[in-house]
């Protein structure tokens, strides 16, 4: 691991937190390789070999976390949420939701069990669905 | 049984950064500060609390060989070791502020939640770090 490779990461790291933080906003690729310094390209290639999958699918999989939270601890309707946590059109929102977490937006909520509180930083991390 | 937690250890990439991090911009103060030879034993504190002191500690020989270090190093700039430091303070908001400003790298801006005010941040190497201002 050199030196380089170790401030390559700290970049991705601050792209992902750029992520973690905005994923309500319309976030593209240019904007977050700008972050890490990188072109397009390559920062989706080195993100990928950093983190095990693609800064899209890692986005998708913060909007659908923060979409369950919502979904779970609040009465908004899954057309709002879904435009609340970034998603561009509720076509888009449902399939890769169920795509995600294997049940539709409507079916979690019946069936979600409320989540204790502790420090959100740990809650967002691990709650987070599977790829 | 136990009665408190005197030390707890973080992994920093380079300790003099650390320093300029932890005490010049967030504010704590050095506990220690020795070189033992085979290390720098280097603690950081609450001002006005040294019972709970944070060990800075650099990965590298002969604790663990050059490979473990460099795995250590990869995952920390990752944010993938842990390294979580929770702090309290009695003003999230101003706090915020004042560290924005010296450039310290926010990762979540004080957001109002059911325990109280908080947001978070990270160390130049990657650490975790959040502060939070509880309910009164």
């Amino acid at each position: 691991m050199s030196r380089a490779a170790e401030e390559s990461n700290r970049r991705l790291l601050r792209a992902r937190d750029a992520m973690d933080r905005g994923y309500a906003e319309p976030l593209d690729i240019l904007a977050l390789a700008r972050i890490a310094h990188v072109s397009p390209a390559h920062f989706t290639r080195t993100f990928r070999a950093a983190f095990g999958e693609t800064p899209h699918r890692y986005l998708q999989r913060r909007r659908v976390e923060r979409a369950m939270f919502l979904l779970r601890e609040t009465d908004r309707s899954v057309t709002d949420i879904c435009f609340l946590v970034g998603f561009g059109s509720t076509g888009t929102f449902s399939r890769t939701f169920r795509d995600i977490v294997g049940r539709s937006p409507r079916t979690y909520r019946k069936e979600a069990a409320t989540v204790a509180t502790v420090p959100t930083c740990f809650t967002m991390a691990w709650t987070r669905p599977h790829t | 049984m136990l009665t408190s937690i005197t030390h707890s250890q973080i992994y920093v990439l380079d300790q003099d950064e650390a320093l300029d991090f932890y005490v010049g911009k967030l504010g704590l103060e050095v506990g220690a500060d020795i070189d033992l030879g085979f290390m720098r034993w280097l603690t950081v504190c609450v001002p006005g609390h040294p019972e709970r002191q944070i060990l800075l500690e650099k990965p590298g020989p002969p604790s663990m060989s050059e490979e473990t270090a460099a795995q250590v190093r990869e995952l920390v700039t990752k944010g993938a070791t842990g390294g979580s430091l929770f702090f309290s303070t009695n003003d999230c908001r101003k706090t915020y502020e004042t560290l924005l400003g010296l450039g310290v790298e926010f990762t979540e801006e004080p957001t109002e939640r059911p325990y109280g005010t908080d947001c978070g941040l990270r160390d130049p190497f990657g650490n975790s770090i959040r502060f939070s201002e509880p309910k009164s």
